[in-house]
């Protein structure tokens, strides 16, 4: 497995998010990870990237037990996060915002630019001024920079235009096809199941189902996933 | 040629022509002022790489200022005086020499103050940067043997190899090449990838971790950089003055040169260029007709802070490129 996330408990202060979630992701998996609002999708992932380290539970990656690692170290072992909310640098240009975040391997920036044409006609310009869509590519873009062996989607496609999701969603196949190994997070299933390989729900804190994505029941998504 | 490069060079070259101009008309006093400048400009564009890029408020930048002026002064002494340094090194009066002990000095002696310092942030790092500064202040005023309080004379301006430096106009032109080094460095640090992951630094430092970067060491050397610029200038200050004292050191010097950047502008290229000439001007001049010029310093600082953020470069050519 490559990422092993087994049992992990997580507090923000003294109040408890995560009761015991359990995820795994192998090597050129997608994985889904589901659940209603506040039931715990965002805190399992700044737990897995170390921003609220869990109390207890254990994180491996590529068998390796994370604990105690600072978020940068985290990142450089292959975690590539792109966060809720299209966090770039929005006073750094848009090849800035990539080349900041540069490791070596097949990503370059000539490849991101091939990805999202639209990074590369905006190249110069601040991502403070570009379309919550293209901000969102960007921070596609930088994470994948870092030549992620894990890349981390949080909410990639929330509050964009259907035009843009259509592309992002283009690029997370495109992503998929290559063999890159992804855990998304995302409201929309028509688009999220076809392309996960597994999914996994979150209810309350706690890992309630984990399965493929044809054996998610009607009756699981109106108990776990209904509003 | 974007509007900030235009005014950038015109600040330069308005830098340039006031000692043309001061020998043309044989004021040779203004050249004086103007290689003033040009060292104060050079400090403040060492502490504009940690401030302005990075977001570290450094109260102790007079600190290395003062070690630069002190490798001049105490090599240009023991050269004087026939003496050798400890080691039996010999000491000198070549420039290049003794820049390069200013670099290297003020450089170890930040990488021991920003590796504490930098584990704090916002006003403790203020406060820690000030402390550590206090202490080479006191230091150097109970250090007997290179003039404690009293200062060490430099009886003979030091020799750059070909020129004659004795000569004013001549030791201007040697700080007006020195601060251009250091402004092309400055943007090519900013430019740099190393330069787009400092600002990022400042942005968000959580968002920097996440792709893999530690804040901590990108500040780190940022900081050593910094320093090491302001310690060149330092020795050309006291070659200036042919003196060097604790008040070199003193938190005074450190809280001119972040109003001299705040004045031309923070993080901008030319700023402490447009910086030290306000200021200097304002000294000479203000300071001729009353001794609290100060007091009009601080009204026009205030009016800056107040109604012009982007100090005189962001008056006239616009916001910061990186806000």
């Amino acid at each position: 497995m490559l990422l092993d996330v087994s049992g992990i408990e997580t507090f923000y202060g003294a109040s408890q998010a995560l009761f015991g979630v359990d995820l795994t992701v192998g090597e050129g998996e997608v994985v889904a990870l589901m659940g209603r609002n506040g039931m715990g999708k965002t805190t399992t992932i700044r737990s897995i990237c170390r921003l609220n380290p869990p109390r207890k539970g254990r994180i491996a990656f590529d068998g390796r037990d994370t604990a105690g690692l600072r978020a940068f170290r985290v990142a450089r072992l292959g975690i590539g996060l792109v966060p809720e909310g299209r966090r770039c640098f929005p006073n750094l240009t848009v090849r800035e915002n990539l080349v900041a975040a540069a490791r070596p391997g097949q990503w370059t920036l000539a490849r991101i630019e091939t990805l999202f044409p639209r990074l590369a006609e905006r190249r110069d310009q601040f991502a403070s001024t570009l379309s919550g869509g293209e901000q969102q590519m960007l921070a596609i873009g930088r994470a994948l920079m870092t030549n992620p062996r894990l890349l981390i989607l949080d909410e990639a496609t929330e509050g964009l235009a259907p035009v843009i999701r259509h592309d992002i969603w283009a690029s997370i196949r495109t992503l998929k096809a290559e063999g890159q190994s992804i855990l998304v997070v995302d409201k929309t299933m028509a688009e999220l199941l076809p392309v996960a390989d597994r999914c996994t729900i979150i209810e309350k804190g706690r890992t309630a189902w984990t399965g493929v994505p044809a054996a998610l029941t009607d009756d699981i998504r109106d108990r776990l996933l209904g509003v | 040629m974007s509007r900030e490069t235009l005014i950038s060079l015109v600040i330069v070259l308005a830098l340039l022509a006031i000692p043309l101009w001061a020998t043309a008309v044989g004021e040779t006093f203004y050249i004086t002022l103007a290689t003033r400048m040009a060292i104060l400009a050079l400090a403040a564009v060492g502490l504009n790489i940690a401030l302005g890029l990075g977001g570290l408020v450094s109260f102790g930048h007079a600190a290395f200022f003062g070690i630069g002026g002190y490798a001049a002064g105490i090599l240009a002494s023991h050269a004087f005086n026939m003496e050798p340094l400890p080691f039996g090194l010999p000491g000198t009066n070549a420039m290049p020499v003794i820049w390069a002990t200013a670099i290297v000095a003020s450089g170890l002696v930040a990488l021991a103050i920003g590796a504490i310092s930098l584990r704090t942030a916002g006003v403790y790092f203020i406060m820690i940067t000030l402390a550590f500064a206090q202490m080479i202040f006191y230091f150097a005023i109970s250090w007997p043997a290179y003039g404690g309080e009293d200062g060490l004379s430099i009886f003979v301006r030091n020799q750059f190899p070909g020129v004659n430096t004795l000569d004013g106009l001549t030791f201007f032109f040697v700080c007006f090449g020195l601060l251009m080094a250091g402004l092309l460095l400055f943007s090519l640090l900013r430019d740099s990838r190393f330069g787009a992951a400092l600002q990022a630094a400042r942005q968000n430092e959580r968002r920097l971790a996440t792709v893999g970067i530690a804040p901590y060491r990108i500040r780190l050397a940022a900081f050593v950089i910094s320093a090491m610029v302001t310690g060149v200038a330092g020795a050309l200050f006291a070659d200036l003055n042919r003196f060097v004292s604790p008040s070199m050191l003193s938190w005074h010097m450190s809280g001119e040169l972040i109003v001299l950047i705040i004045l031309g502008g923070v993080g901008r290229l030319a700023g402490p260029v447009a910086g030290a000439m306000l200021y200097v001007a304002f000294e000479y001049f203000l300071g001729g007709i009353t001794e609290r010029w100060q007091l009009f310093l601080g009204l026009l600082l205030l009016a800056v802070v107040l109604f012009a953020r982007g100090g005189v470069v962001g008056l006239l050519a616009g916001k910061a490129r990186h806000g």
